[in-house]
């Protein structure tokens, strides 16, 4: 009698235990009404009996701030260009996940951080105000000063980040005359992305930094053909985000498992038209129709993460220097 | 408030192992910073000099709307700000396109004057409201002893209006230089780059990229000493002025009555209206055809929003009160000293330092709500102990004595004494907090959970997510919202009050 109870109190215990909820940090965007959390939340709880709670807002800083003690089980939306400082805290389990079969134009094989969408950055006009946009990194800066840029700040934006980088990976030693050539077609440098795309919808710049995928939002939600990519011979900056789950999780099995869903074909069909990025494992028999009409690069510049980390500093400097003359 | 001023910052330095020094990047940042600040501060009290001036001695149609909207810039959210100016002032707005039609050279907004224009946009509304209140409070006994005695314009300035401006303009320049000091998103998108870098952008940097605390919180005391050392001059420079007690009544300006006077008048109304207003109606032209289809959950926001805002301002109500009362008495400088040191403190730093505090003990999400409506209380403060003190200065000086050989004390003394002349500014204080409180996304990014986001919070979600349609509408909304708090918290302050 004794152990019946013991096992049905027990049995309650397991159900309560089951029923837990999987924290994960994520930037503000992914968890928004309008990004890709809520989607993937809906899908991974079906097949569980669990909740997902996203916590948004800047993951890296949080994560130094709350060390050990952190209520995250996983993370996801980390950046190459952050993900050596995070690795250094030393919070992070292997996602134990075969990465050979990835769609993405680079080599993966970190076992600490997982990718799950990728994209490139690119110049985006409007086609029916600019016919002969330039088709290579060189003709930018060779183009008449008239030619309207915004972009911004690698300070303050990974956008702005990846752009340094690119103008290093293209021009490197040259990068700072590359940068001083640029620089009269540069209407202002914003903080962030939104500002940026923002003044370019407004037609204060002729073209936004953005990305090779930005034109599918306004193909396929807005069915508005006029937004295209400048595609350079240089190549284009690689920039993916990744997922992790933390050594210090007290639901190893839920983080785990969330780690086995990334690559799965459930969340990666979510991306594309969730996070209007492409997909870090799906075949392109799945992808939406539409994405077909992008204007894609052939080639693709990346950094790894040690190299980003070495070279920011100096290029920071460099960039400066040649935007404050 | 200390606790929320000077406290995160240390508990930002406790955590702080490391500190990177300061760089090159950083004495040209601060180069700027002050550069900007002095400057924004400077044209924002000159422009508003004969604005407030005009509004005070003209009685017209449609004044006190025009008092209300002249306000609007102060409590937009930046990104809103800024994408109204461009929208006027940009190398596509109207503005340009007038100078092309007429042949002249295209203006450009982006650059360290850009800034200054942004930041005169944004501070110019407070500081008219600063020195309107100082004219008003100007006894109309006063007037008409000035008038029987057949001043001029030239005497009533010397006599009347350039004690009053002592007394009041250089608390205003100070507040304005202190908002200007922690300036971040504005001066990047206008700046156009790194050259109009400021001390706040540094501490983002520090903060979201290197994560070095340590080097936040150095920079963070850069920009509290440079307030505290602005609010120690502002102090020196004003000088306190009585008119004596009045019966509150309602001004009428023979002075002023001229043709030459009227014009002058005029001129500066309309420039100022002009100003102010068209980037607002841009804003309002851009958030209209979307406002129809704004998704449920930005409604939702609205109301946690307007939820803060209520909070913040009663926290406020009750703080600034005994504070400003405080203040009239004989250490009551620290106390102006202290509260401008909390408009420079970076709200970034405010956050982290509440988040580590509060951390080891409750989930911050489930306090996000309560912990934003604290901290935009404590930024708000100043702005309400600004417009409350110079009349609790006077009140002190020209009823104290009354009420004391009178003995009237506590309740009776706040009933009939203090609350109904102090409340103009505070209806205005009540109404700044409010509308300031609806507008800010301050600390609400780093608590936030995606099911508790305020309506700027969504607003730059949706931008993010390029419905910049339906961001318009929420801007337009956020727009209404505080304008809607604050008109009805002035109101309230100006019943019965006379102009």
């Amino acid at each position: 009698m004794k152990s019946l109870t013991l096992a049905a109190g027990l049995s309650v215990i397991a159900t309560l235990a089951n029923a837990e909820t999987l924290t994960v940090y994520a930037p503000d965007y992914f968890g928004s009404e309008w990004g890709p959390g809520p989607a993937i939340k809906t899908a991974f709880e079906a097949d569980c009996d669990c909740t997902i709670e996203f916590i948004t807002g800047d993951v890296l800083p949080r994560l130094t701030l709350e060390g050990e003690r952190t209520k995250a089980d996983a993370v996801i939306g980390l950046n190459t260009d952050v993900t050596a400082k995070a690795r250094a805290l030393g919070l992070f389990a292997p996602h134990g996940q075969d990465t050979s079969g990835l769609t993405m134009p680079v080599d993966w094989q970190d076992e600490t951080f997982l990718p799950f969408n990728w994209g490139q950055t690119a110049f985006i006009y409007d086609n029916t105000k600019i016919t002969d946009a330039p088709t290579s990194f060189d003709a930018l800066l060779d183009a008449p000063d008239d030619l309207k840029i915004v972009i911004q700040d690698p300070r303050s934006s990974i956008s702005g980040l990846a752009l340094m980088l690119w103008v290093k990976a293209i021009y490197g030693d040259e990068a700072e005359g590359a940068w001083e050539k640029l620089a009269p077609k540069i209407v202002t440098v914003t903080k962030g992305w939104s500002e940026s795309y923002g003044m370019f919808t407004d037609g204060e710049a002729d073209m936004v930094l953005s990305y090779t995928t930005s034109p599918a939002y306004h193909i396929i939600a807005e069915d508005d053909m006029t937004k295209s990519a400048a595609i350079f011979d240089e190549g284009h900056y690689f920039m993916v985000e990744v997922a992790a789950q933390l050594s210090t999780s007290d639901q190893p099995e839920l983080a785990q498992k969330f780690m086995d869903f990334i690559l799965s074909e459930e969340f990666q069909t979510i991306i594309p038209e969730g996070n209007w990025s492409f997909p870090a494992k799906l075949d392109a028999s799945k992808m939406p129709e539409k994405f077909g009409l992008l204007n894609l690069p052939e080639k693709t510049l990346f950094y790894s993460e040690t190299e980003a980390e070495a070279l920011r500093a100096p290029a920071l400097e460099e960039w400066q220097r040649a935007l404050s003359q | 408030m200390l606790c929320l001023t000077l406290g995160t910052l240390a508990a930002v330095l406790m955590r702080a192992e490391r500190g990177a020094g300061f760089g090159p990047g950083d004495w040209q940042a601060l180069r700027f910073t002050l550069w900007q600040a002095l400057w924004s501060a400077a044209l924002s009290i000159a422009c508003a000099i004969p604005v407030a001036r005009a509004l005070a001695r003209r009685q017209f149609r449609g004044r006190g709307v025009l008092i209300t909207l002249l306000g609007a810039p102060f409590i937009l959210p930046t990104l809103v700000a800024v994408l109204g100016l461009v929208a006027v002032f940009g190398r596509n707005g109207p503005l340009n396109a007038a100078l092309a039609g007429l042949g002249l050279p295209e203006v450009s907004i982006y650059g360290p004057w850009g800034v200054v224009l942004a930041h005169v946009f944004f501070n110019m509304p407070l500081a008219v409201r600063l020195l309107l209140q100082g004219w008003l409070a100007i006894p109309a006994e006063r007037f008409r002893l000035a008038a029987s005695l057949g001043f001029g314009p030239r005497q009533m300035i010397r006599h009347i209006e350039w004690p009053m401006l002592r007394a009041t303009a250089p608390g205003a320049a100070l507040v304005i230089f202190a908002i200007c000091l922690t300036s971040f998103a504005v001066a990047l998108a206008l700046g156009g780059g790194p050259r109009a870098t400021t001390v706040e952008l540094a501490i983002y940097q520090a903060f979201r990229f290197d994560v070095d605390l340590g080097k936040a919180a150095q920079l963070a005391s850069v920009q509290f000493a440079l307030a505290g050392a602005a609010a120690l001059l502002a102090l020196r420079l004003s000088q306190q002025v009585t008119f004596g007690a009045g019966l509150d009544g309602t001004v009428a300006r023979w002075d002023a009555s001229g043709r030459g006077h009227r014009a002058l008048d005029a001129f500066w109304l309309i420039l100022a209206a002009g100003f102010l207003l068209l980037p607002l109606g841009a804003v309002v032209l851009r958030g209209l055809p979307g406002l129809t289809e704004l998704p449920p959950v930005v409604w939702w926001s609205l109301w946690r929003s307007l939820w803060v805002a209520l909070l913040s301002t009663a926290l406020v109500l009750t703080l600034s009160l005994p504070l400003a009362v405080m203040a009239t008495g004989k250490r009551g400088a620290w106390v102006e000293v202290l509260s401008t040191l909390a408009i420079a403190a970076s709200p970034l730093v405010i956050g982290t330092g509440l988040y580590l505090m509060v951390f080891p003990f409750i989930w911050p999400g489930d306090v996000a709500l309560i912990i934003t409506a604290l901290v935009n209380a404590a930024l708000a403060l100043p702005f309400a102990l600004r417009s409350l003190l110079p009349q609790a200065r006077s009140l002190a000086e020209d009823y104290g004595r009354l009420s004391a050989s009178l003995q009237i004390t506590g309740w009776p003394l706040w009933r009939w004494v203090i609350l109904p002349r102090l409340r103009r500014p505070l209806g205005f204080a009540a109404g700044l907090t409010a509308a300031l409180s609806m507008g800010d996304l301050g600390v609400i990014a780093l608590f936030a959970d995606p099911d508790r986001a305020t309506l700027p919070l969504q607003m730059y979600r949706l931008m993010g997510a390029y419905r910049i349609e339906a961001a318009s509408a929420a801007a337009l909304l956020l727009l209404s919202a505080s304008l809607a708090l604050f008109w009805a918290f002035d109101m309230g302050g100006r019943a019965n009050a006379g102009p």
